[in-house]
């Protein structure tokens, strides 16, 4: 973003982007979890993790958000294919067609006894693909002059 | 019990909706940006707040469901939409919207020209 000679104050954007940022990301990880059975899903939460990210990139510039989060988001999008490629390929495991997915309860260390579906897995993939490729268009064109 | 709650959950969200008619009066009668942005963001935010914690109210008393997300909903609101208020105002200044003809105050201006004079010197 062009900047303007005029010296401007972003204190009061800056300190409510700190605390509006983990609201927006902790319901965007709720919305993801929550897909399964009420409205919400890997697509939704993706949009919102990445839109968390542009309230910093608002908030503060470019340089900054990527010493915080030093990720590459091109990166992200493509884990995000081969988690979801990869869910599609562990039915052959089991003698199954392609991206055929199992449900059922499962006992985890800390959690107990807890229904877990194996279609949250390629979920995650979509949300993964999502965040990546929302943030890569934006950075792309975000840092054009 | 029932009558009782049903009386509150009304009331607020009648008061909400009062108030968000309210404000959207004063954006069309005020005369300048910065009281209309005044009006927007102050009226609507209580508007919305009372509409939201009536909903919520009737989830909780009449369906008996408690419903954290309209919660969330009410802070979101109430820390967001003062600061979105905020920074119009400060865009509209910085841009030199002017003010009210018949304004009296203007101490940001004269802040601002007695920064530019002691720079100068």
């Amino acid at each position: 973003m062009k900047r303007t000679n005029l010296k401007t104050n972003d204190l009061i954007l800056q300190t409510v982007v700190k605390v509006v940022f983990f609201i927006i990301f902790i319901y965007s990880v709720y919305i993801f979890f929550a897909g399964h059975y009420t409205p919400g899903g890997g697509f939704v939460g993706g949009l919102m993790t990445s839109s968390a990210i542009v309230l910093l990139l608002l908030a503060y510039d470019v340089k900054t958000v990527a010493s915080v989060i030093p990720v590459n988001f091109l990166k992200v999008a493509a884990a995000g294919l081969l988690v979801a490629l990869g869910t599609g390929l562990a039915s052959f495991l089991y003698g199954v067609p392609f991206l055929t997915h199992a449900h059922g309860p499962v006992h985890l260390p800390v959690f107990g006894e807890v229904e877990v579906a194996s279609a949250t897995a390629f979920d995650l993939g979509v949300y993964m693909v999502v965040v990546g490729v929302t943030m890569t268009i934006i950075q792309t064109i975000g840092e054009t002059e | 019990m029932t009558v009782i709650s049903e009386w509150i959950i009304g009331t607020l969200i009648l008061l909400g909706a009062l108030l968000c008619l309210i404000a959207s009066i004063g954006v069309l009668r005020l005369p300048d940006v910065y009281t209309r942005n005044h009006a927007a963001s102050k009226g609507a935010t209580l508007g919305v707040m009372s509409l939201l914690l009536g909903v919520f109210l009737y989830f909780l008393l009449i369906q008996g469901h408690f419903n954290s997300r309209v919660l969330l909903g009410i802070v979101f609101v109430f820390i967001t939409s003062p600061v979105a208020g905020h920074l119009i105002m400060r865009a509209a200044f910085n841009t030199k919207i002017p003010l009210w003809e018949n304004s009296v105050q203007n101490d940001l201006q004269k802040k601002r020209d007695s920064e530019k004079k002691f720079n100068e010197n």
